[in-house]
């Protein structure tokens, strides 16, 4: 019985999200223009389902497309930085140094650089996503047991033996784990970029909208962002536990 | 076997050079047990590191095998305070990795597997842990796991057993289970080990000799022959000539730790 209502749950809480919502803008009149009610929104989603369902889709593959190369090029350089000790410490501070800067702010260069439209959101998700993987994927390669690591150089292991048999096995569960925080980051990254300048995407759809004073279609576009953001999520996560399901199950048995 | 001539070994620490090993020389035949006591900190595991040749000294000479330690030595087998198994493979895998790594089985590993993988349930029979192959490291207790990271020592019958603190984790009974363990393989295979431990009751119940260290910076100020006739069992733990021993070493290493 509390199992059923532990996986009813999360969908009692967002239905009475949107019965609360709806509840208030009615009570209090709230004008569709500042807060459209939920049933506006949803009318708005059905009206304009085609350019919904086309926009979602260019934002789906910008920020896909973005994050598989931030997935490519963060484990390629966080194998790099992972390698050894004095490469970790000469790279880190200059990728903090990178992280740091707003992407907002390189979208213009962006824009100049290669015109309105899908590159620069690709670029942004890409830029802004791939940190957490290169981090994830380093800390697992240093973090490796010091003595494990002796007893396969004492058997002779190079650096590279070491790397495939214990530094890379290890680095995965990190990798899989960057990958949930790294989709996020791609989604805020090309709809970001769309906001600013693109021609197409739900970003694009909603400064459009909101320049019209379509505020239900905002909140719509708004909706499908959320709805897009969970799927991807939830591929990741899924993906997480079936490649290093080890990885959770010690931490089980360790703790129980 | 290994003999270390006059070897100092000194390191780089956060104020300044620290010199973990002076002046320590030690010779340990072939075939025969060799322990190591010390006080905590007196440079016991840089001694293992040396032989296995991780790292160099900074002065003297260490030979393995009648050749002079330059690199990695590729004939010993090793294991530590923690098991350290591979949480992502098998008990099984996990004891086949050193021949994944050291030749001539490295680059017949794939040919081979299978001889290779009846070899280690063997191997796991005699520490007893027949049919637990298949399982995952964090599915066994702590003295399973130790168990399985001896195997993974043993699995490329190195000529060399080097044993960092391997039972210091585990209970009074299990400990004694795995000192019969180690010392029926051994008497089996009759490899060279050298045990490092603090473990008084173990470096005489299970060793040949008894090399006591000194307080950092270590070295060698005591070897003792062990007379008691083997095979031995656990009764002799509790024989007047054993306590002797261990009073007579424990006062030895009180002394130095004064000094």
């Amino acid at each position: 019985m509390t199992r059923r209502i532990e996986i009813l749950a999360p969908w009692l809480f967002t239905i009475g999200l949107f019965v609360i919502w709806e509840v208030i803008c009615k009570g209090f009149n709230v004008a569709s223009i500042i807060l459209p009610a939920p049933s506006e929104i949803w009318a708005a989603a059905l009206r304009y389902w085609s350019p919904l369902l086309k926009n979602s889709l260019v934002t789906l593959w910008t920020t896909l497309a973005g994050f598989l190369l931030a997935v490519g090029f963060g484990l390629l350089l966080g194998l790099f930085v992972g390698w050894s000790r004095t490469i970790y410490r000469g790279l880190y501070p200059v990728m903090i140094g990178f992280n740091s800067i707003p992407k907002v702010a390189v979208v213009p260069i962006l824009v100049m650089w290669f015109g309105i439209g899908e590159v620069p959101a690709i670029l942004t998700a890409f830029l802004i996503s791939f940190f957490p993987v290169v981090v994830n994927v380093a800390t697992g390669l240093a973090t490796i047991e010091p003595e494990l690591e002796d007893v396969l150089r004492a058997l002779g292991a190079s650096k590279l033996d070491v790397m495939r048999k214990v530094g890379i096995p290890r680095a995965m569960p990190y990798f899989f784990g960057s990958l949930k925080v790294a989709i996020t980051l791609a989604f805020v990254g090309a709809v970001v970029s769309e906001t600013i300048a693109a021609n197409a995407g739900l970003g694009h759809l909603m400064t459009q909208a909101g320049s019209n004073f379509q505020m239900p279609l905002v909140f719509a576009g708004l909706l499908a962002l959320a709805i897009e953001g969970i799927g991807m999520y939830a591929v990741t996560a899924w993906l997480e536990g079936r490649m290093t399901g080890w990885a959770f199950r010690s931490q089980q048995s360790a703790g129980g | 076997m290994i003999v270390l001539d006059d070897v100092s070994l000194a390191y780089a620490g956060r104020t300044g050079p620290v010199l973990a090993l002076q002046g320590t020389s030690i010779a340990v035949a072939k075939g025969e047990f060799a322990a190591v006591v010390g006080p905590s900190g007196c440079g016991k595991s840089t001694l293992m590191k040396l032989v296995t040749g991780l790292v160099k000294p900074t002065s003297g000479k260490v030979t393995v095998d009648g050749r002079p330690v330059t690199g990695p030595v590729k004939l010993a087998g090793m294991a530590f305070q923690n098991a350290n198994l591979l949480p992502w493979r098998t008990v099984i895998d996990n004891i086949l990795l050193p021949l994944e790594i050291v030749e001539p089985y490295r680059s017949s590993f794939r040919a081979r597997k299978d001889e290779f993988r009846a070899r280690a349930e063997k191997l796991l029979d005699t520490v007893g842990l027949t049919g637990f192959g298949d399982r995952f490291p964090w599915e066994l207790s702590g003295g399973m796991q130790q168990r399985a990271s001896l195997c993974r020592s043993l699995i490329h019958e190195p000529a060399l057993l080097m044993l960092d603190e391997p039972f210091a984790a585990l209970d009074a009974f299990t400990r004694e289970e795995l000192w019969c363990v180690l010392r029926d393989v051994w008497q089996r295979l009759g490899f060279t080990v050298v045990l490092v431990t603090h473990d008084l009751r173990e470096a005489a119940f299970l060793a040949d000799t008894i090399h006591v260290m000194s307080a950092r910076p270590g070295r060698i100020i005591e070897t003792r022959t062990v007379q008691f006739p083997r095979p031995r069992e656990l009764e002799v733990c509790y024989e007047p000539a054993f306590s002797e021993l261990v009073l007579a070493l424990r006062n030895k290493i009180a002394e130095v730790r004064k000094a």
